[in-house]
């Protein structure tokens, strides 16, 4: 049988095994018609380029800047967020909880990996695996401790395990010396893990 | 069920391990199972809720030493076979033997767009009122299904509080097994840490869960 028409002249044996696995469930349903290739490459496309952590920054920097915006975040996290057209798969029932002096929130799910995919995008490795679901609900400061960031003793830690189908959005504390940003100066300041929770958003000095 | 899914406060995963400036994947065929995933699901042979429970299904050591692009998969492979898309011997093999069943849609490139947008809300009417309100202290049943539930085990069996009435939604531990959506309300169920894990518990902790409302018996 020829393979003359990939890369691969050889067996299917220098693949790792799920890349094998893979492959051969693609061909399959390719064969069958059950699957369209480029149905295949939009959906990458769209979580590569489109759909990601920037979507949630620039939420949470609104929030920050316009007391208005962030009063409906706490009432309706759904329609505020989609005022911004960030809506669909796994961010069709958003919550946005907000860290304050007193207490830090973070956001795990000890059950798979739900994660609000139309404000994050993907969710990284870390959170869908097992150390980080066990341990976010029974030892949030250590684990907050293996992303270097050290909450003073008296803060309270609030955990939320996403077990329906409710998705979570931190809006983190907004950083001291930052009152002179824009928004898009803002947003740069809100990584990912800010608002998941196991991280804080960076101070201005350190804007990428 | 009592899966190896469900790891609330397991010990010995290690450490959390955050990658720096980590790719949206690793290798190219995780790129492959995220669109063929997605692709599958469209057909709308299955749920969401039996799709989580297929993958519940994968045995202890094989889930934990997975990635969760590979629990993806291996739960597709069951999905499909279930519903007469793929049967073994073609997996096995590696090509089409049969046609086998024919889906509802098959996801052709130009829907993608729309299909992401509009997602798959789970939020659905109900005629009656929430049994508890916000405020309002509740036990979570003691229960160990073997079939799907989203009740976590360390959160079974504790005493919380009601923060906030969500709205109702798909009831999972019914719909994952066929025997339709049947709403219930959901609420958010705020427990001290002290409830959850007993003596050294960290201090300042609280967790909550999103509980369906016949998690719930009132205190």
């Amino acid at each position: 049988m020829s393979h003359d028409h990939d890369d691969h002249h050889h067996q299917d044996n220098h693949f790792s095994p799920m890349e094998a696995r893979v492959r051969a469930l693609e061909t399959i349903l390719t064969q069958k018609g059950l699957i369209d290739p480029q149905a295949i490459d939009a959906i990458v496309e769209t979580y590569e380029t489109k759909i990601g952590p920037r979507n949630g920054a620039r939420v949470v920097a609104k929030a920050w800047a316009e007391p208005d915006f962030a009063d409906w975040l706490r009432r309706d996290a759904t329609e505020a967020i989609a005022s911004l057209s960030y809506t669909g798969r796994q961010g069709e029932h958003m919550r946005a909880v907000f860290n304050d002096a007193q207490t830090h929130n973070l956001v795990v799910c000890t059950l798979c990996s739900c994660y609000p995919w139309s404000v994050l995008g993907l969710p990284p490795v870390w959170y869908k695996a097992p150390a980080y679901r066990s341990r976010a609900v029974i030892d949030p400061r250590g684990v907050l401790e293996e992303f270097g960031v050290t909450l003073s003793p008296d803060k309270k830690i609030r955990v939320w395990d996403s077990t329906a189908e409710l998705r979570y959005l931190v809006i983190p504390e907004r950083p001291a010396g930052t009152e002179g940003l824009d928004q898009a100066a803002l947003a740069d300041l809100v990584t990912r893990d800010a608002m998941i929770g196991t991280g804080l958003a960076l101070a201005p000095e350190a804007r990428p | 069920m009592n899966g190896p899914h469900d790891l609330g406060g397991q010990h010995g995963m290690g450490p959390v391990a955050p990658e720096p400036n980590e790719p949206y994947f690793h290798a190219e065929w995780e790129r492959q199972a995220l669109g063929v995933t997605i692709s599958c699901g469209a057909f709308g042979a299955w749920t969401l809720d039996e799709s989580r429970h297929a993958r519940e299904n994968i045995p202890p050591a094989t889930y934990l030493a997975a990635s969760y692009y590979e629990i993806w998969i291996r739960a597709l492979e069951v999905l499909l076979q279930r519903h007469g898309f793929v049967s073994a011997a073609e997996l096995a093999e590696g090509r089409m033997l049969e046609k086998g069943a024919a889906p509802k849609r098959v996801l052709k490139a130009d829907m993608v767009a729309a299909v992401l947008a509009k997602g798959g809300p789970c939020d659905r009417p109900l005629d009656t009122a929430p049994r508890f309100a916000a405020g309002e202290r509740v036990r979570t049943r003691n229960f160990n299904p073997t079939t799907h539930t989203r009740l976590p085990r360390y959160a079974r069996d504790k005493v919380g509080v009601v923060e906030t009435v969500q709205g109702s939604f798909v009831f999972p531990d019914d719909n994952a097994h066929g025997r339709g959506e049947n709403p219930q309300w959901v609420y958010t169920v705020v427990f001290d840490g002290g409830e959850i894990w007993g003596e050294g518990a960290a201090p300042g902790l609280t967790v909550s869960i999103d509980a369906w409302e016949s998690y719930l018996e009132p205190v």
